[in-house]
């Protein structure tokens, strides 16, 4: 082998990483242009709103209480360090609205949602029902994409919300029961510590993570291979591209959000 | 009047397609036969625009085929699959009546379902497998809905891919028999493809045998069972020896 090969399949996995990438950005330019022209699939937006949103509700929940209340915990034990244990409320507010409940809420969506959707569309690829869609004169970007993509754009920011309220009423009932903090100062601390940045930020996260979620299984469901192996590879695929997404566009909206 | 002409296509270094050059005249029901890999599918789904030839032409009515006229011809046009590919979240009746609950020429609800069950009774089934599910119907029963669903809006051509594949005789039988009543009291044309030559015996006005990528041969059933052809021969009767190379 020669010195240089390493270099070069370096090059060659990332030419084919900036190739996905701009094949991704085309794609989703294409699904959200046919959110916007008719006909618009409303029973499938509907159906979307309500797998995407509705049916995700009690794992978002469950997710958000219980990081709330452990994240309460920690600040109380860290703190507690330097005398600063009447920060818990707010720390917990911030936490919880600014990182915590949007990223739990993406990955989540990221393993509940993305992958019913690659698995969904992946298995529509490889028994021919794509093709019956193109045949019955139905776009299937527009059938399939664009109402799961515009339900992840609109609910997620909604499941946000949700999560940031039960997250932050983790932390209050871990509070006021296990670390000696009262209802009326905890929930007031909360409220008065928080801005609309912090609020504002939560939401478009939520909505840059639901659209993240729902066009990566989209598109991994669209180009799956043959195959049980391929609904298998496009629904694993799915997975991680949407959690290493969400993650990075975490990171890049807090950098728009909260940079000096 | 559907027209291909020098149709290629390769996947790879898998020339699948090296050259077809086929016509279909209105209202005949032409049976392309061939074995499994031989392009079948690929033919069929390059005319329907699922797939995109690397090179020839396919001409619709003498006009080449655009994305706006493949359009055109889509609505004009119905497909049974090979497994179905029924949709499985809609009930049997939405399915069938899926374009009359979409798009532009989209009918009430009711109209629809009413559309959707006279179409069912058509290729006899009854009102009753409407508010199922495509998972809950046996496989010859989901053939069925696929053809009903195909010729739902009236088509002037339909495509069968493998319309017996799975099925016992008896079915096959069926569903052939349905076929080309269809197709003969409906005046449409027809292009079936298929290996199971009870099919092509039943359905066929003309038979075109795809082999190593190009029409080897076409005529009539009462010509193919007269063929010299060698290629022909072994391939409708079935023989392990001759000139089509089979793996043991």
């Amino acid at each position: 082998m020669s010195a240089g090969a390493p270099l070069a399949a370096l090059g060659r996995a990332v030419l084919a990483l900036l190739a996905a990438t701009g094949r991704f950005t085309i794609w989703l330019g294409q699904v959200l242009s046919h959110v916007v022209r008719p006909p618009f699939h409303t029973r499938e937006f509907g159906a979307a709103l309500m797998q995407i949103g509705f049916l995700s509700l009690p794992v978002v929940g469950l997710t958000a209480l219980f990081t709330g209340g452990a994240l309460a915990l920690q600040i109380y034990a860290g703190s507690s360090r330097f005398d600063a244990q009447f920060a818990v409320p707010q720390i917990v507010a911030i936490g919880v609205v600014r990182e915590l409940g949007p990223v739990m809420v993406g990955l989540m969506i990221a393993a509940r949602v993305t992958s019913s959707i690659a698995a969904e569309i992946a298995t529509m690829r490889v028994t021919e029902q794509i093709d019956a869609l193109v045949t019955l004169s139905t776009h299937p970007l527009k059938y399939l994409a664009a109402p799961r993509v515009l339900a992840g754009l609109v609910v997620v920011p909604l499941l946000v919300a949700v999560g940031d309220i039960l997250g932050i009423l983790g932390g209050w009932l871990v509070a006021v029961t296990r670390l000696d903090f009262g209802t009326r100062e905890y929930l007031q601390n909360t409220v008065d510590f928080l801005d609309a940045t912090d609020i504002t930020s939560s939401l478009v996260k939520g909505a840059a993570f639901g659209l993240i979620a729902a066009a990566t299984g989209c598109w991994a469901g669209m180009n799956a291979g043959r195959g049980a192996i391929g609904v298998g590879q496009a629904t694993k695929s799915s997975v991680v591209m949407a959690a290493v997404m969400v993650l990075a566009a975490n990171l890049l909206l807090t950098e728009m959000f909260f940079s000096r | 009047m559907i027209r291909l002409q020098d149709i290629a296509k390769s996947f790879g270094s898998n020339h699948v397609l090296a050259g077809v050059t086929l016509e279909v005249a209105p209202g005949e029901s032409l049976v392309v036969i061939g074995g499994s890999g031989s392009g079948k599918s690929v033919l069929i789904k390059c005319i329907l625009g699922l797939i995109r030839p690397d090179a020839g032409r396919i001409l619709i009515d003498g006009a080449a085929i655009t994305p706006r006229g493949r359009d055109a011809f889509l609505a004009r046009t119905g497909v049974l699959f090979q497994g179905g590919a029924l949709f499985d979240s809609l009930p049997v009746w939405q399915n069938v009546a899926f374009r009359f609950l979409r798009g532009p020429g989209a009918l009430p609800r009711d109209a629809a379902r009413a559309r959707a069950i006279d179409r069912l009774a058509r290729v006899g089934l009854g009102a009753d497998t409407a508010d199922r599910l495509p998972a809950e119907l046996s496989g010859g029963m989901q053939k069925r809905v696929g053809l009903a669903r195909a010729i739902a809006a009236d088509p002037q051509v339909i495509f069968f891919d493998e319309p017996t594949a799975g099925l016992d005789p008896i079915m096959s039988g069926v569903i052939n028999s349905l076929i080309r009543s269809i197709q003969r009291e409906s005046g449409a044309t027809a292009v079936t493809i298929t290996h199971d030559m009870s099919s092509v015996r039943r359905i066929a006005d003309r038979v075109a045998m795809l082999h190593e990528g190009v029409i080897r041969w076409s005529g009539t059933v009462a010509e193919m069972d007269a063929t010299s052809d060698p290629y022909v021969a072994q391939f409708i009767h079935g023989a392990p020896e001759g000139p089509i190379r089979t793996l043991r």
